[in-house]
């Protein structure tokens, strides 16, 4: 076994595991950290993946911003007085049913196609570049329409989240 | 260099934890972090596919996906907040006012 193939399987085990505690843990502080290590190890799976400025955008956006607006939110919205921040569980025979059913469609789609990939492995060093030279020419309106979603979005979520 | 599979069947399983989160807990801010999660594993597939196919431009709409997830994180957490100062409650069972 290469060390490649060692690492996949380490970063594998750290995402599998940090989400299903995000999951099934029964306190929504346990989760929010536990969502933390998911993040980190789907960055370290970019690595792998020679996808390096992604994983450091990864830690920048998810681990620093979206984590931290979610403990916020944990905090926000749970009374000071009640110590047990807990979150029951519901419909659990149903969602069983549909989650193995679609579980089992994805796993046989996935196994049974062959896909076309690339052979060998790719030599790309540095995708830093690339991406930002995509971003200014194919791909500039969508981009420029990203900004201004994330600007409305900001502006709403100060209006909703205000006190009147 | 392993085989696609593994991180295509890798990102079906963190999707469907996403999924048994959403359908199964009643939080709503955990439901969040389960669409986060959900999130994350598509984006773990465009970029094992732009990898193993020496094309950039599945990371790019990587990038999209997490705008996107952002002002949606931001937008949500704002209603739910707005919603518990209404309700003092985030469980989606007990939040049944449009219902009659």
């Amino acid at each position: 076994m290469e060390l490649t193939d060692i690492i996949f399987y380490i970063f594998a085990l750290v995402t599998i595991g940090s989400a299903m505690i995000v999951v099934f843990s029964r306190n929504l502080v346990y989760s929010a950290f536990s969502l933390m290590f998911t993040f980190l190890g789907v960055a370290g799976l970019y690595v792998l993946l020679l996808a390096d400025f992604l994983a450091v955008t990864q830690l920048m956006i998810y681990v620093g911003g979206i984590l931290v607006l979610m403990i916020f939110g944990v905090m926000l919205t749970h009374r000071v007085v009640n110590v047990e921040i807990s979150s029951g569980a519901m419909r659990v025979i149903p969602a069983t049913i549909v989650v193995g059913v679609f579980l089992g469609t994805l796993l046989l789609v996935l196994t049974r196609t062959k896909w076309m990939v690339m052979e060998g492995s790719p030599d790309v060093i540095g995708t830093t570049s690339m991406i930002g030279t995509a971003l200014v020419t194919d791909y500039l309106l969508p981009f420029e329409v990203s900004g201004v979603v994330l600007l409305v979005a900001i502006v709403a979520a100060a209006f909703m989240a205000r006190k009147r | 260099m392993l085989s696609i599979n593994y991180y295509l069947i890798l990102s079906a399983v963190l999707f469907t934890i996403g999924v048994v989160g959403v359908l199964t807990r009643r939080n709503a801010i955990l439901i969040f972090m389960c669409i986060e999660l959900m999130l994350n594993s598509v984006n773990l597939t465009l970029v094992a596919f732009s990898a193993y196919l020496g094309n950039v431009e599945g990371q790019v709409l990587v990038f999209f996906v997490m705008a996107v997830a952002a002002a949606e994180a931001a937008v949500g957490l704002a209603i739910v907040l707005a919603l518990f100062r209404n309700h003092v409650t985030v469980n989606l069972d007990e939040i049944n006012i449009l219902k009659w």
